[in-house]
């Protein structure tokens, strides 16, 4: 039998940049009123959101992910011919083929990277980032992209009143690159099947097809409560096999970055996992909603660009959402 | 041993309390939660679960939309505990 040579990988892997980018239109909760009943006060309080960006028709789901990967690039002092792979994670992008990661790669002028989308919800960045540390460990690309872009804006039913006020717009990236230490934890990450109905595109594509201008255009719809209590008791459970996992204690933790979904889940888990007052906790979902896929990376960027969190720090990070599929870990922050 | 239906509202003022801040006296068997206790749909998960774990009693997500009132919830209890 013919010996096969190995791949030569690095040691471990890094986050090396964060970049992110929110569409230029700011939406108030005012606008979310037009249409449907309901006020400021409940949508703060049952969301903690205040403002939200919408892309414009040039935002589009390929041009802000070039934006965010820029920023990544820049931040990680990597240049486009040196990334030799992108992920994109998304689940609004409306064109289903080619993936629009070849797209990306192309525009910001990377050579020949491997390049391919992913369909995990908002747990779509812990996927991307455990799927990008894997090929720079294994020895399959040296600089990753992982990308997570959503123009969920295009997936609301202004009409209901649930969930009209919480999606948002925008693209966060991140650029994995070699490591002579560890700096991302192993990922603590899963699938429930069974519990596919609690949050869910309303209709399939094929559907709106076959009933042409009848149907109403497929929407994402949730069970709240189902929804809060899996995300605050099951996923504070995930988020502290991640920091087991990493031999991290909460004392020795930074920061906490959890997918944007809703503040009540934010403040909800901060108290089921005990974190200490020293912990700083992102809330970027105040004035950028739920943007799935991109919420991670767009907060970290936020938290090291303003001050609240530095270069060095020990993240949790933990993403959850449609599926079920959830995925946590600890990162160093770039 | 199985909490009597006293204990029960006696163990819900208290996570009542705990989580939206009301006085444990006003958890009463006829107050509704979301009227009269300002117990919303999220924090009445939060009391959901804290109820399970005192009370040792499973209450899945169809079952906690019937559960209007202080009294519901402490008969729900009082069936189902283990």
């Amino acid at each position: 039998m013919s010996k096969i040579k190995p791949s030569q990988g690095a040691p471990y892997a890094r986050i090396m940049g964060v970049g992110g980018y929110r569409p230029t239109r700011v939406v108030p909760n005012e606008v979310i009123l037009e249409t449907i009943d309901s006020s400021d006060e409940w949508i703060r309080s049952r969301s903690g959101i205040v403002t939200r960006h919408w892309a414009s028709e040039e935002e589009t789901v390929a041009a802000m992910s070039v934006e965010a990967a820029g920023k990544a690039l820049a931040d990680a002092g990597i240049t486009a011919e040196q990334v030799d792979g992108v992920i994109v994670s998304t689940v609004s992008h409306f064109k289903q083929t080619p993936a629009v990661a070849t797209e990306i790669a192309d525009k910001i002028g990377a050579g020949r990277p491997a390049a391919f989308d992913i369909s995990a919800g908002c747990a779509g960045f812990g996927y991307g980032l455990t799927l990008a540390k894997g090929m720079v460990v294994e020895g399959s690309a040296n600089y990753v992209l992982v990308i997570g872009v959503e123009r969920l804006s295009d997936l609301t039913d202004l009409e209901d009143r649930a969930t009209a006020f919480l999606f948002g717009d925008g693209a966060g990236a991140v650029v994995v690159g070699p490591a002579r230490e560890p700096a991302i934890g192993p990922t603590v990450w899963g699938s429930e099947g069974d519990k596919s109905e609690t949050i869910k595109q309303t209709v399939p594509w094929s559907d709106y097809r076959n009933a042409g201008e009848v149907a109403k255009f497929p929407a994402i719809t949730q069970e709240g409560q189902a929804v809060f209590r899996w995300a605050v008791f099951e996923m504070a459970k995930v988020a502290q096999q991640a920091l087991d996992a990493a031999g991290i204690a909460v004392d020795d933790l930074d920061v906490f970055i959890p997918h944007q979904a809703n503040m009540r889940i934010i403040d909800s888990m901060v108290k089921t996992l005990k974190l200490p007052e020293h912990v700083t906790v992102a809330r970027d979902v105040e004035t950028t909603g739920n943007t799935s896929a991109a919420s991670i990376p767009l907060a970290m960027e936020r938290l090291l660009a303003t001050g609240q969190a530095k270069s060095g720090d020990t993240a949790l990070v933990i993403g959850f959402g449609a599926g079920l599929v959830y995925a946590a870990t600890v990162v160093t922050l770039p | 041993m199985a909490a009597t239906q006293e204990e029960i509202v006696t163990g819900l003022a208290d996570i009542v309390n705990e989580i939206a801040g009301i006085p444990t006296e006003d958890v009463q068997l006829d107050k509704s939660f979301t009227d009269d206790l300002d117990v919303d749909s999220l924090s009445m998960v939060e009391v959901v679960v804290a109820a399970e774990e005192r009370f040792d009693v499973k209450i899945p997500d169809e079952d906690v939309k019937n559960l209007k009132t202080v009294g519901d919830a402490a008969d729900y209890i009082l069936k189902h505990q283990a």
